[in-house]
Protein backbone atom coordinates (compact mmCIF):
# COMPACT_ATOMS: atom_id res chain seq x y z
CA UNK A 1 0.00 0.00 0.00
CA UNK A 2 2.51 2.31 0.40
CA UNK A 3 3.65 4.43 -2.06
CA UNK A 4 6.05 6.98 -1.52
CA UNK A 5 6.96 8.47 -5.19
CA UNK A 6 10.63 9.25 -5.32
CA UNK A 7 11.51 9.44 -8.75
CA UNK A 8 8.87 11.64 -10.89
CA UNK A 9 9.65 14.25 -12.99
CA UNK A 10 12.81 15.85 -11.87
CA UNK A 11 16.52 15.87 -13.03
CA UNK A 12 18.72 17.83 -14.70
CA UNK A 13 18.49 19.82 -18.17
CA UNK A 14 21.26 20.60 -20.18
CA UNK A 15 21.80 24.20 -19.73
CA UNK A 16 18.94 24.65 -17.61
CA UNK A 17 18.75 25.89 -13.63
CA UNK A 18 19.40 22.52 -11.61
CA UNK A 19 15.60 22.38 -10.78
CA UNK A 20 14.89 20.71 -7.34
CA UNK A 21 13.64 17.26 -7.66
CA UNK A 22 9.95 17.08 -7.51
CA UNK A 23 8.25 15.09 -5.00
CA UNK A 24 4.88 13.62 -5.02
CA UNK A 25 2.71 15.39 -2.76
CA UNK A 26 0.71 12.15 -2.24
CA UNK A 27 1.19 11.06 1.81
CA UNK A 28 0.25 7.69 2.59
CA UNK A 29 -2.41 8.05 4.80
CA UNK A 30 -2.91 4.40 5.90
CA UNK A 31 -1.34 4.22 9.22
CA UNK A 32 -3.20 7.55 10.26
CA UNK A 33 -6.63 5.63 9.23
CA UNK A 34 -5.50 2.62 11.50
CA UNK A 35 -4.86 4.98 14.23
CA UNK A 36 -8.65 6.97 13.57
CA UNK A 37 -10.18 3.45 13.66
CA UNK A 38 -8.44 2.63 16.59
CA UNK A 39 -9.12 5.57 18.86
CA UNK A 40 -13.42 4.93 16.88
CA UNK A 41 -12.89 1.40 18.67
CA UNK A 42 -11.88 2.22 22.00
CA UNK A 43 -14.87 5.52 22.18
CA UNK A 44 -17.39 3.49 21.48
CA UNK A 45 -16.65 0.61 23.37
CA UNK A 46 -16.32 3.13 26.43
CA UNK A 47 -19.79 5.61 25.36
CA UNK A 48 -22.53 4.31 27.32
CA UNK A 49 -24.85 5.92 25.46
CA UNK A 50 -28.78 5.28 28.03
CA UNK A 51 -28.23 7.34 30.77
CA UNK A 52 -29.76 6.41 33.91
CA UNK A 53 -33.55 7.48 34.14
CA UNK A 54 -34.54 8.53 37.14
CA UNK A 55 -38.38 7.67 39.24
CA UNK A 56 -39.39 10.64 41.04
CA UNK A 57 -40.95 10.37 44.42
CA UNK A 58 -43.14 12.58 46.66
CA UNK A 59 -43.31 11.92 50.51
CA UNK A 60 -45.50 13.66 52.75
CA UNK A 61 -43.86 16.06 54.78
CA UNK A 62 -43.62 14.64 58.42
CA UNK A 63 -45.59 16.51 60.54
CA UNK A 64 -46.15 16.43 64.36
CA UNK A 65 -49.66 17.31 64.09
CA UNK A 66 -51.82 14.63 62.18
CA UNK A 67 -54.36 17.38 61.57
CA UNK A 68 -54.15 17.15 57.38
CA UNK A 69 -54.16 13.50 57.55
CA UNK A 70 -57.24 12.65 55.50
CA UNK A 71 -59.45 9.78 56.04
CA UNK A 72 -60.15 7.32 52.66
CA UNK A 73 -63.33 5.81 52.12
CA UNK A 74 -62.08 1.78 53.11
CA UNK A 75 -63.78 0.46 50.27
CA UNK A 76 -61.13 2.83 47.94
CA UNK A 77 -57.90 1.69 49.23
CA UNK A 78 -56.14 -1.72 48.93
CA UNK A 79 -52.75 -2.33 50.71
CA UNK A 80 -50.19 -3.60 49.23
CA UNK A 81 -47.48 -5.81 51.47
CA UNK A 82 -44.64 -6.62 49.68
CA UNK A 83 -43.22 -9.54 50.90
CA UNK A 84 -40.10 -11.95 50.40
CA UNK A 85 -39.02 -13.92 47.54
CA UNK A 86 -40.95 -10.99 44.78
CA UNK A 87 -44.41 -11.59 46.54
CA UNK A 88 -46.83 -9.25 47.14
CA UNK A 89 -49.77 -10.00 49.48
CA UNK A 90 -52.87 -7.44 49.19
CA UNK A 91 -55.99 -6.89 51.15
CA UNK A 92 -58.81 -4.68 51.77
CA UNK A 93 -60.76 -3.48 54.41
CA UNK A 94 -63.98 -4.68 54.79
CA UNK A 95 -66.39 -1.26 54.99
CA UNK A 96 -68.91 -2.49 57.08
CA UNK A 97 -66.71 -4.27 59.29
CA UNK A 98 -63.63 -2.06 59.18
CA UNK A 99 -61.59 -5.59 59.28
CA UNK A 100 -59.04 -6.84 56.80
CA UNK A 101 -60.33 -9.32 54.08
CA UNK A 102 -58.39 -12.35 53.22
CA UNK A 103 -55.52 -11.43 52.18
CA UNK A 104 -54.11 -12.80 48.53
CA UNK A 105 -50.94 -13.66 47.32
CA UNK A 106 -49.86 -12.48 43.64
CA UNK A 107 -46.43 -11.30 42.52
CA UNK A 108 -45.02 -8.59 39.83
CA UNK A 109 -46.03 -10.51 36.32
CA UNK A 110 -48.28 -8.84 33.91
CA UNK A 111 -51.20 -11.04 35.13
CA UNK A 112 -50.22 -10.81 39.04
CA UNK A 113 -50.62 -7.27 40.21
CA UNK A 114 -51.10 -5.09 37.57
CA UNK A 115 -54.11 -6.85 36.60
CA UNK A 116 -55.47 -6.92 40.05
CA UNK A 117 -55.08 -3.07 40.38
CA UNK A 118 -56.09 -1.71 36.79
CA UNK A 119 -59.71 -3.94 37.17
CA UNK A 120 -60.30 -2.59 40.68
CA UNK A 121 -59.50 0.85 39.43
CA UNK A 122 -61.87 0.59 36.78
CA UNK A 123 -64.42 -0.71 38.75
CA UNK A 124 -64.14 1.86 40.63
CA UNK A 125 -64.28 4.33 38.51
CA UNK A 126 -67.59 2.79 36.61
CA UNK A 127 -69.31 2.75 39.53
CA UNK A 128 -68.58 6.60 40.72
CA UNK A 129 -69.47 7.64 37.50
CA UNK A 130 -72.01 5.69 35.61
CA UNK A 131 -69.53 4.09 33.10
CA UNK A 132 -69.37 7.46 32.16
CA UNK A 133 -65.50 8.63 32.80
CA UNK A 134 -62.77 8.90 30.60
CA UNK A 135 -61.06 5.85 29.90
CA UNK A 136 -56.93 6.25 29.01
CA UNK A 137 -57.22 4.04 25.77
CA UNK A 138 -60.14 5.58 24.45
CA UNK A 139 -58.28 8.95 25.32
CA UNK A 140 -55.37 7.71 23.18
CA UNK A 141 -57.36 6.55 20.51
CA UNK A 142 -59.24 9.25 20.14
CA UNK A 143 -55.77 11.12 19.89
CA UNK A 144 -54.61 9.06 16.98
CA UNK A 145 -57.80 9.44 14.95
CA UNK A 146 -57.08 13.30 15.80
CA UNK A 147 -60.24 13.85 17.43
CA UNK A 148 -58.83 15.51 20.45
CA UNK A 149 -55.39 17.49 20.57
CA UNK A 150 -52.86 16.07 22.17
CA UNK A 151 -52.58 19.32 25.57
CA UNK A 152 -57.07 17.89 25.81
CA UNK A 153 -55.24 14.37 25.71
CA UNK A 154 -52.56 14.81 28.60
CA UNK A 155 -55.17 16.79 30.40
CA UNK A 156 -57.86 14.69 30.77
CA UNK A 157 -55.23 11.98 31.41
CA UNK A 158 -54.28 13.97 34.58
CA UNK A 159 -57.67 14.17 35.29
CA UNK A 160 -58.27 10.59 35.55
CA UNK A 161 -55.31 10.19 37.73
CA UNK A 162 -56.41 12.71 39.91
CA UNK A 163 -60.10 11.67 39.65
CA UNK A 164 -61.52 11.42 43.86
CA UNK A 165 -62.98 7.67 43.10
CA UNK A 166 -60.13 6.52 41.92
CA UNK A 167 -57.99 3.51 43.43
CA UNK A 168 -55.72 4.77 46.35
CA UNK A 169 -52.78 2.56 46.93
CA UNK A 170 -50.82 1.89 50.38
CA UNK A 171 -47.95 0.29 49.80
CA UNK A 172 -46.42 -1.36 53.16
CA UNK A 173 -42.51 -3.26 52.47
CA UNK A 174 -41.93 -5.81 54.59
CA UNK A 175 -38.27 -6.13 56.35
CA UNK A 176 -37.26 -8.89 54.11
CA UNK A 177 -38.34 -7.46 50.58
CA UNK A 178 -36.08 -6.19 48.27
CA UNK A 179 -34.96 -2.53 46.98
CA UNK A 180 -35.76 -4.26 43.76
CA UNK A 181 -39.69 -4.33 44.57
CA UNK A 182 -40.47 -1.13 46.03
CA UNK A 183 -39.35 0.53 42.50
CA UNK A 184 -41.16 -2.23 40.73
CA UNK A 185 -44.07 -1.50 42.73
CA UNK A 186 -43.83 2.62 41.98
CA UNK A 187 -43.41 0.94 38.20
CA UNK A 188 -46.90 -0.58 38.35
CA UNK A 189 -48.22 2.53 39.68
CA UNK A 190 -46.84 4.56 36.73
CA UNK A 191 -48.18 1.47 34.22
CA UNK A 192 -51.59 1.58 35.84
CA UNK A 193 -51.72 5.44 35.79
CA UNK A 194 -52.78 5.71 40.19
CA UNK A 195 -52.45 8.70 41.26
CA UNK A 196 -52.43 8.73 44.76
CA UNK A 197 -50.30 5.75 46.43
CA UNK A 198 -48.46 6.10 49.76
CA UNK A 199 -45.30 4.28 51.03
CA UNK A 200 -46.59 3.38 54.45
CA UNK A 201 -44.61 1.33 57.21
CA UNK A 202 -45.75 -2.04 58.13
CA UNK A 203 -47.61 -2.84 61.31
CA UNK A 204 -46.23 -5.64 62.75
CA UNK A 205 -50.11 -6.60 62.68
CA UNK A 206 -49.79 -6.42 58.72
CA UNK A 207 -46.17 -8.48 59.36
CA UNK A 208 -48.39 -11.54 60.75
CA UNK A 209 -50.96 -11.24 57.72
CA UNK A 210 -48.00 -11.90 55.79
CA UNK A 211 -46.87 -14.88 57.49
CA UNK A 212 -49.91 -16.49 57.44
CA UNK A 213 -51.28 -16.27 54.24
CA UNK A 214 -47.70 -17.75 53.41
CA UNK A 215 -48.75 -20.79 55.54
CA UNK A 216 -52.07 -20.96 54.19
CA UNK A 217 -51.03 -21.02 50.52
CA UNK A 218 -47.31 -22.10 50.35
CA UNK A 219 -45.60 -21.38 46.82
CA UNK B 1 -1.21 -13.94 -32.56
CA UNK B 2 -1.02 -10.61 -30.04
CA UNK B 3 -1.17 -11.05 -26.40
CA UNK B 4 -3.85 -9.06 -25.24
CA UNK B 5 -2.69 -6.58 -22.37
CA UNK B 6 -4.14 -6.42 -19.50
CA UNK B 7 -3.59 -2.44 -17.95
CA UNK B 8 -2.24 -2.41 -14.86
CA UNK B 9 -3.85 -0.90 -12.76
CA UNK B 10 -2.30 1.05 -9.36
CA UNK B 11 -3.18 -0.99 -6.43
CA UNK B 12 -3.47 2.31 -4.14
CA UNK B 13 -7.23 3.70 -3.47
CA UNK B 14 -7.79 6.92 -2.17
CA UNK B 15 -7.82 7.26 1.63
CA UNK B 16 -8.73 10.61 2.02
CA UNK B 17 -12.60 9.98 2.27
CA UNK B 18 -12.09 7.12 4.68
CA UNK B 19 -10.02 9.33 6.83
CA UNK B 20 -12.54 11.83 6.92
CA UNK B 21 -15.12 10.00 7.90
CA UNK B 22 -12.87 8.03 10.40
CA UNK B 23 -12.04 11.26 12.01
CA UNK B 24 -15.34 12.57 12.02
CA UNK B 25 -16.84 9.81 13.67
CA UNK B 26 -13.63 9.88 15.89
CA UNK B 27 -15.02 13.57 17.38
CA UNK B 28 -18.55 12.27 17.46
CA UNK B 29 -17.30 9.73 20.09
CA UNK B 30 -15.37 11.74 21.20
CA UNK B 31 -17.36 14.40 22.51
CA UNK B 32 -20.34 11.97 23.25
CA UNK B 33 -18.02 10.40 25.55
CA UNK B 34 -18.70 10.66 29.56
CA UNK B 35 -16.38 8.84 31.51
CA UNK B 36 -17.65 7.21 34.34
CA UNK B 37 -16.41 7.88 37.60
CA UNK B 38 -14.89 5.20 39.31
CA UNK B 39 -17.01 4.08 41.73
CA UNK B 40 -16.06 2.05 45.62
CA UNK B 41 -18.97 -0.46 44.63
CA UNK B 42 -20.74 -1.48 41.92
CA UNK B 43 -24.22 -0.48 41.82
CA UNK B 44 -26.95 -2.50 39.37
CA UNK B 45 -29.74 -0.64 39.83
CA UNK B 46 -33.66 -2.14 39.09
CA UNK B 47 -34.79 -1.27 35.79
CA UNK B 48 -38.33 0.76 35.25
CA UNK B 49 -40.59 2.57 32.69
CA UNK B 50 -39.64 5.53 33.88
CA UNK B 51 -38.50 8.18 31.15
CA UNK B 52 -37.19 10.75 32.83
CA UNK B 53 -32.96 11.45 32.40
CA UNK B 54 -30.64 11.89 35.37
CA UNK B 55 -29.87 15.86 35.54
CA UNK B 56 -26.07 16.59 35.55
CA UNK B 57 -25.97 19.28 37.76
CA UNK B 58 -26.74 20.28 41.20
CA UNK B 59 -27.20 16.18 42.38
CA UNK B 60 -26.15 14.35 45.43
CA UNK B 61 -26.34 10.73 44.66
CA UNK B 62 -26.66 8.40 47.71
CA UNK B 63 -25.95 4.93 47.04
CA UNK B 64 -27.00 1.26 48.56
CA UNK B 65 -25.19 -0.98 48.07
CA UNK B 66 -26.45 -5.14 48.12
CA UNK B 67 -24.46 -5.32 51.21
CA UNK B 68 -26.02 -2.73 52.82
CA UNK B 69 -23.06 0.18 52.69
CA UNK B 70 -24.20 3.57 52.11
CA UNK B 71 -22.28 5.61 49.92
CA UNK B 72 -22.54 9.64 49.56
CA UNK B 73 -21.01 11.66 46.36
CA UNK B 74 -22.29 15.11 45.02
CA UNK B 75 -21.54 17.05 41.73
CA UNK B 76 -19.39 20.20 41.15
CA UNK B 77 -16.18 20.83 42.91
CA UNK B 78 -16.99 24.23 44.19
CA UNK B 79 -19.81 22.58 46.22
CA UNK B 80 -17.83 19.80 47.31
CA UNK B 81 -15.02 21.78 48.78
CA UNK B 82 -17.69 23.90 50.45
CA UNK B 83 -19.66 20.68 51.76
CA UNK B 84 -15.88 19.60 53.36
CA UNK B 85 -15.21 22.75 55.04
CA UNK B 86 -19.07 23.00 56.83
CA UNK B 87 -18.40 19.59 57.46
CA UNK B 88 -14.60 20.00 59.43
CA UNK B 89 -16.48 23.05 60.54
CA UNK B 90 -19.30 20.95 62.18
CA UNK B 91 -17.18 17.89 63.46
CA UNK B 92 -14.48 20.39 64.38
CA UNK B 93 -11.52 18.23 62.25
CA UNK B 94 -9.66 20.46 60.57
CA UNK B 95 -8.89 19.50 56.83
CA UNK B 96 -5.74 21.20 54.66
CA UNK B 97 -6.02 22.58 51.69
CA UNK B 98 -4.39 19.57 50.00
CA UNK B 99 -7.52 17.11 51.91
CA UNK B 100 -9.95 19.65 50.63
CA UNK B 101 -8.87 19.65 47.13
CA UNK B 102 -8.33 16.07 47.25
CA UNK B 103 -12.18 15.57 48.80
CA UNK B 104 -13.31 17.56 46.06
CA UNK B 105 -11.82 15.34 43.11
CA UNK B 106 -13.30 12.25 44.72
CA UNK B 107 -16.23 10.74 42.97
CA UNK B 108 -18.37 8.71 45.56
CA UNK B 109 -17.33 7.58 49.00
CA UNK B 110 -18.75 5.29 52.08
CA UNK B 111 -16.20 5.81 55.19
CA UNK B 112 -17.63 7.01 58.60
CA UNK B 113 -16.06 11.28 59.05
CA UNK B 114 -13.29 9.86 61.14
CA UNK B 115 -12.36 7.52 58.65
CA UNK B 116 -12.16 10.53 55.81
CA UNK B 117 -8.75 11.60 56.89
CA UNK B 118 -6.87 8.20 56.16
CA UNK B 119 -8.89 8.14 52.86
CA UNK B 120 -8.05 11.40 51.44
CA UNK B 121 -4.58 10.45 52.00
CA UNK B 122 -4.52 7.17 49.61
CA UNK B 123 -3.79 8.05 46.12
CA UNK B 124 -6.38 8.64 43.89
CA UNK B 125 -5.66 4.96 42.13
CA UNK B 126 -5.49 2.83 45.30
CA UNK B 127 -8.57 3.88 46.65
CA UNK B 128 -10.11 1.25 45.31
CA UNK B 129 -8.52 -1.09 47.43
CA UNK B 130 -9.09 0.53 50.60
CA UNK B 131 -12.13 -1.18 52.25
CA UNK B 132 -14.76 1.30 52.84
CA UNK B 133 -17.62 0.53 55.79
CA UNK B 134 -19.95 2.56 54.27
CA UNK B 135 -21.33 5.73 55.68
CA UNK B 136 -23.21 5.27 59.55
CA UNK B 137 -26.65 5.83 59.19
CA UNK B 138 -28.55 4.73 62.19
CA UNK B 139 -30.30 6.92 64.59
CA UNK B 140 -27.81 7.39 67.38
CA UNK B 141 -24.36 8.10 64.72
CA UNK B 142 -26.67 9.39 61.89
CA UNK B 143 -23.54 10.79 59.91
CA UNK B 144 -25.40 10.28 56.46
CA UNK B 145 -27.77 12.90 57.60
CA UNK B 146 -25.52 15.59 58.04
CA UNK B 147 -23.64 15.15 54.68
CA UNK B 148 -27.27 15.75 53.56
CA UNK B 149 -27.84 18.83 55.80
CA UNK B 150 -24.59 20.46 54.93
CA UNK B 151 -24.71 19.68 51.20
CA UNK B 152 -28.41 21.12 51.25
CA UNK B 153 -26.04 24.42 52.75
CA UNK B 154 -23.40 24.35 50.11
CA UNK B 155 -25.51 24.35 47.62
CA UNK B 156 -29.12 25.39 47.98
CA UNK B 157 -30.66 24.02 44.49
CA UNK B 158 -29.06 20.24 45.27
CA UNK B 159 -32.02 17.73 44.84
CA UNK B 160 -31.53 13.91 46.03
CA UNK B 161 -30.84 10.55 44.11
CA UNK B 162 -30.82 7.60 45.73
CA UNK B 163 -29.11 5.11 43.46
CA UNK B 164 -30.08 1.36 44.94
CA UNK B 165 -29.17 -1.98 44.23
CA UNK B 166 -31.58 -3.95 42.97
CA UNK B 167 -30.88 -6.11 45.54
CA UNK B 168 -30.58 -3.99 48.47
CA UNK B 169 -32.33 -5.13 51.78
CA UNK B 170 -35.45 -2.68 51.77
CA UNK B 171 -34.85 -1.38 55.54
CA UNK B 172 -31.49 0.12 54.58
CA UNK B 173 -33.27 2.05 51.88
CA UNK B 174 -36.16 2.50 54.54
CA UNK B 175 -33.93 4.29 57.05
CA UNK B 176 -31.98 6.30 54.13
CA UNK B 177 -35.60 7.71 53.25
CA UNK B 178 -36.24 8.58 57.07
CA UNK B 179 -33.40 10.07 57.16
CA UNK B 180 -34.05 12.24 54.09
CA UNK B 181 -37.36 13.27 55.61
CA UNK B 182 -35.88 14.09 58.88
CA UNK B 183 -33.36 16.55 56.69
CA UNK B 184 -36.77 17.67 55.29
CA UNK B 185 -36.12 16.19 51.88
CA UNK B 186 -39.63 14.88 50.76
CA UNK B 187 -38.90 14.74 47.23
CA UNK B 188 -36.35 12.74 45.56
CA UNK B 189 -34.98 10.64 42.70
CA UNK B 190 -34.50 6.34 42.29
CA UNK B 191 -32.08 6.04 39.81
CA UNK B 192 -33.32 3.60 37.75
CA UNK B 193 -31.86 1.92 34.84
CA UNK B 194 -34.28 1.49 31.25
CA UNK B 195 -36.85 -1.20 31.14
CA UNK B 196 -35.93 -3.67 28.69
CA UNK B 197 -39.87 -4.31 29.00
CA UNK B 198 -41.35 -2.31 26.72
CA UNK B 199 -44.88 -1.41 28.15
CA UNK B 200 -48.37 -0.10 26.45
CA UNK B 201 -49.45 2.64 29.32
CA UNK B 202 -52.96 1.68 29.32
Amino acid sequence: MSEIEGGGGGGHKKGGKPKGKKMSTRVDFTPMVDLGFLLITFFMLTTSMNKPKTMEINMPVKDVNEIDKQKVKASQAITLLLAENDQIVYYYINETTGEPETPVITNFSKGGIRATLLRKNNELLNKANNNNYDSIPILKQMYKLNQIQEDEMKKRIAGIKANKDALIVVIKADDKAKYRNLVDILDEMLICNIGRYAIVDITPIEQELIKTAMTVKPN
Amino acid sequence: MPKVKVPRKSTSVDMTAMTDVAFLLLTFFMLATQFKPDEPVTVNAPSSVAEVPIPDVDIMTITISNDSRVFFSMEGQQYKQELIQKMSALKQIPFSAEEVKAFSLMSSFGVPFSQLKTLLAVKPEERAKFNQTGIPYDSLNNELGDWIWQARLANNKVRVAIKGDQDANFPVVKRVIATLQEKKVNRFNFITNMSTETVEKE
